[in-house]
């Protein structure tokens, strides 16, 4: 009975350890779960949507049921699942791979995750609260500003409260990659995963912005009477799509940069070979990340911008495919005359690059103007950006899982099942969307609830279906190998993959403090250097001493709590003014638990230098 | 090493604010957050001037507008950048009263300005019954002006918690980085009331 009591106890310490928890590590783990369970969500919600359109004229769900669906898809997709997805591959190797004990700022780290985790509740409550958003993701006004219901409230305060957390998860990463490299970490050091995030985190610092205001506006116009998007007052529904792209073009590139820095790592390492054209993979990341912003008008072609603002935009877009290109090449020249291991992280990245390239062609085609506005609003673009983020982020965020796995659980992740999981889902994935360009072409709208017999469209869709139901049985064969893997595996060595990199210098999984002694860097792959100088580990950079760390706190938990309840008094103050003391309880805690911030010193605590050498760490 | 051995040092360095790593952090971190507000700002100017011209009735700028009071608020807050300005002059020399005394005189210079904004909003209203929701020119104008005139309500609030908080123990290396953004941001939100002057105000009347 007493081990019931004690076994409680833990399990409660546990809750309480991760809810107050401002190590990366641990932000990590909860990013990867919080992210998991929002990207299944999200996968039913594609799985309602494939049985409805299995075949003509369906009845299988009502089609204002469709289109929250189809909202609620796309929404939880990028933003509750592949964002932070990556942020939890950022939060468990970036400080790893540049050296340091921990992020910039722990406690807005801590912040930035429960922002996200409430905003995303926030958002799939609708569900049950009478109507989910319906006015699909890119919710165009004047249909969000003038649909019925709360479902679109929900929509713009959930994403207003992930939005914010992502903004300051964002600059934390900034800053931490620009002040807390180890000592001889150059820029030009840096391994291509640690570029990328950082180029990302510019990309997030400046587009999140103008989704902000959207949004801010959209809630004006919904809850507060506003006429921004009203045009009998005067309004301009156009400011919405062009805020939203502004946001939404650099969002895909924040979706697909960070992948392509796993993937360089990973083809290096199972290549056992420096990255390929390692300068120019850092110059593609920056341009891509910079032409990132000149092309958000490409997707709105259709508005009636003219013909200059279209050419404008459609050379640029073009443009992208340069740098994208010379990715590509690097990745298959780092590849060619080096030492091939086809582990599973290698497998998912071999089944990126011609999928991925199939989407970056089909991306060129839409990227042509005159031929958009054939394409437009059709399932061709549906399979483009399904090639792209599935193809590319999806894959990657495997690929990236298996690969770094060891490092955030201590555990290789079993290969014979990842490589059982991958083909479904490789197969899977383009039975689903190759022939989505075909029904497109052929004139199959997106977003359209049903369609009739007689029209040549049930064939395709019939084969994209059975293909969805083969990436579930890939996912699901996944969820198995992390079950399986956690009971059945034995503990990871500190280098399962004979790496490269910083990480890959400490124990799997690393102690809280990360580095005992700050490491010294001496160059491009610092732990391969140190191995083919017939070193075991990382020359330290600093004496044994004193380790400054972080106090954890609740105080994140409870802003993004009075976040979440004021968000629910905002959308619902129209039906009732009483709602408004939600908003003030809610404000009112967070602003509480700001202040108590700003007052309460936080100064850390030393971990002395006497703990160290008796705990070991593991390396000798 | 205690924390206060580390934080209060017998000789204060010149830039107190970047003397930790916590402090350059703070530093550069709000630099970045800056740019965001950046795109903030830049996203509510588009829309403003995207809906300047839908105004409805006789509630058009010019009418609206009296250069006289928004000179006035100019002038106000442009003093109170230079005040901030006064204050980390004497942070940076350590006089801790000095930079209290500066940091008060740009919050009493910020209230003013605060004043004269509630004034302007409440004389539109009543006067000229021009709300919020009276047009989409309503909407951007109050919306892009409001957001600056939170900014500046928040800003007051930050710089007298400051003052308060600290204002028994003086400066110290925990303390220093957080004056020092706050009068980064005070600076930021006094940019932002340039180009509102100039684009809002002042075409407006040209208009």
């Amino acid at each position: 009975m007493s081990n019931a009591i004690v076994q409680q106890r833990g399990i409660g310490a546990m809750i309480w350890d991760y809810i107050t928890t401002v190590d990366h590590k641990k932000i990590a783990h909860l990013y990867l779960v919080a992210g998991g369970l929002f990207f299944l969500i999200g996968g039913l919600e594609a799985l309602i949507i494939r049985i409805q359109l299995m075949q003509p004229d369906s009845n299988f769900i009502s089609a204002g049921l469709y289109n929250e669906m189809i909202t609620m898809h796309g929404t939880t997709m990028i933003f509750l699942a592949a964002m932070p997805l990556i942020f939890a591959l950022m939060n468990a190797v970036v400080p790893l791979q540049i050296g340091a004990r921990d992020v910039a700022f722990p406690f807005l780290n801590s912040l930035g995750f429960w922002l996200f985790l409430f905003g995303g509740l926030l958002l799939n409550v609708s569900w049950f609260t009478g109507g989910a958003p319906d006015a699909g993701w890119t919710n165009y006004a004047p249909l969000s500003s003038t649909s019925p219901g709360h479902g679109v409230d929900y929509y713009v305060m959930g994403l207003q409260i992930a939005g914010a957390g992502t903004l300051i998860g964002g600059i934390n990463f900034l800053v931490t990659i620009i002040n807390m490299r180890a000592p001889g970490m150059t820029y030009m050091r840096m391994p291509l995963f640690t570029w990328t995030t950082f180029i990302t985190s510019v990309l997030i610092l400046f587009a999140f912005p103008a989704l902000t205001v959207g949004l801010f506006l959209m809630m004006f116009d919904r809850m507060f009477g506003s006429a921004f998007f009203d045009v009998t007052a005067g309004g301009n529904a156009i400011i919405w799509e062009h805020l939203f792209w502004i946001f939404g073009h650099p969002e895909v590139y924040i979706l697909i940069l960070p992948v392509f820095g796993a993937f360089s790592d990973i083809f290096s390492t199972f290549s056992k070979k420096r990255l390929f054209g390692y300068s120019a993979m850092v110059f593609a990341t920056v341009l891509i990340g910079f032409l990132g912003f000149m092309v958000w008008a490409h997707h709105m072609f259709t508005v009636g911008l003219g013909p200059i603002a279209n050419s404008i935009f459609a050379v640029s877009t073009m443009a992208i495919a340069v740098p994208t290109g010379i990715k590509i090449f690097n990745w298959l020249f780092t590849m060619w005359g080096g030492s091939i291991k086809l582990s599973v992280a290698m497998l998912w990245a071999l089944g990126f690059i011609p999928t991925f390239t199939i989407g970056g062609m089909t991306g060129v085609m839409l990227g042509s103007a005159a031929a958009d506005y054939q394409y437009h609003d059709t399932y061709f673009v549906v399979a483009h950006f399904h090639y792209v983020i599935v193809g590319g982020t999806v894959f990657g965020l495997f690929a990236a899982m298996h690969y770094w796995w060891p490092k955030m659980f201590g555990k290789v992740l079993n290969e014979k099942l990842g490589h059982l999981g991958f083909w479904p889902f490789f197969i899977g994935f383009h039975l689903t969307f190759f022939i989505q360009h075909f029904l497109g072409l052929m004139g199959m709208p997106r977003r359209y609830w049903t369609y009739f017999e007689g029209q040549g469209l049930a064939t395709g869709n019939l084969i994209s279906t059975i293909g969805a139901f083969l990436m579930a049985i890939g996912t699901l064969i996944f969820l198995y190998n992390v079950i399986y893997t956690a009971i059945k595996e034995p503990k990871a060595s500190a280098d399962p993959w004979d790496g490269r990199t910083l990480e890959w210098s400490l124990p799997s999984a690393p102690p809280f403090y990360n580095f005992k002694q700050t490491p010294l860097v001496r160059g491009l792959d610092p732990l391969w250097i140190e191995k083919m100088e017939g070193r075991k580990g990382i020359t330290p950079a600093e004496p044994l001493g004193d380790i400054h760390m972080p106090n954890g706190s609740i105080l994140p938990f409870l802003m993004s709590m009075g976040l979440f309840i004021a968000g629910f008094g905002f959308i619902y103050q129209v039906d009732n003014k009483l709602w408004f003391i939600a908003v003030a309880v809610g404000m009112g805690l967070f602003f509480a638990s700001m202040f108590t911030r700003s007052f309460k010193d936080d100064l850390g605590y030393h971990i002395h230098k006497e703990d160290l050498i008796e705990k070991g760490d593991g390396k000798e | 090493m205690s924390h206060d051995d580390v934080l209060n040092p017998k000789h204060m360095p010149h830039d107190p604010e970047k003397a930790t790593l916590e402090g350059k952090n703070k530093f550069v971190g709000f630099w970045m957050f800056l740019g965001g507000e950046t795109v903030l700002f830049a996203s509510l100017f588009g829309t403003y001037l995207a809906l300047s011209g839908s105004t409805s009735g006789d509630n058009t700028p010019e009418n609206l507008f009296g250069l006289e009071l928004v000179f006035i608020m100019t002038m106000l807050l442009l003093t109170s950048s230079l005040t901030s300005v006064y204050a980390m002059y004497h942070m940076k020399n350590h006089n801790f009263k000095k930079m209290q005394l500066w940091l008060g005189v740009t919050v009493l210079l910020g209230l003013g300005f605060l004043g004269c904004e509630i004034y302007e909003f409440y004389h539109y209203i009543h006067e000229y019954g021009f709300t919020f929701r009276s047009s989409a020119f309503g909407s951007g104008f109050y919306t892009l002006v409001g957001f600056h005139g939170g900014h500046v309500l928040f800003g007051l609030f930050w710089i007298t918690s400051l003052m308060i908080r600290n204002q028994k123990r003086g400066l110290n290396l925990y303390n220093a980085p957080k004056f020092y953004i706050s009068s980064l941001y005070w600076h930021f939100i006094d940019v932002v009331w340039v180009f509102i002057f100039t684009v809002v105000y002042l075409l407006g009347k040209v208009g």
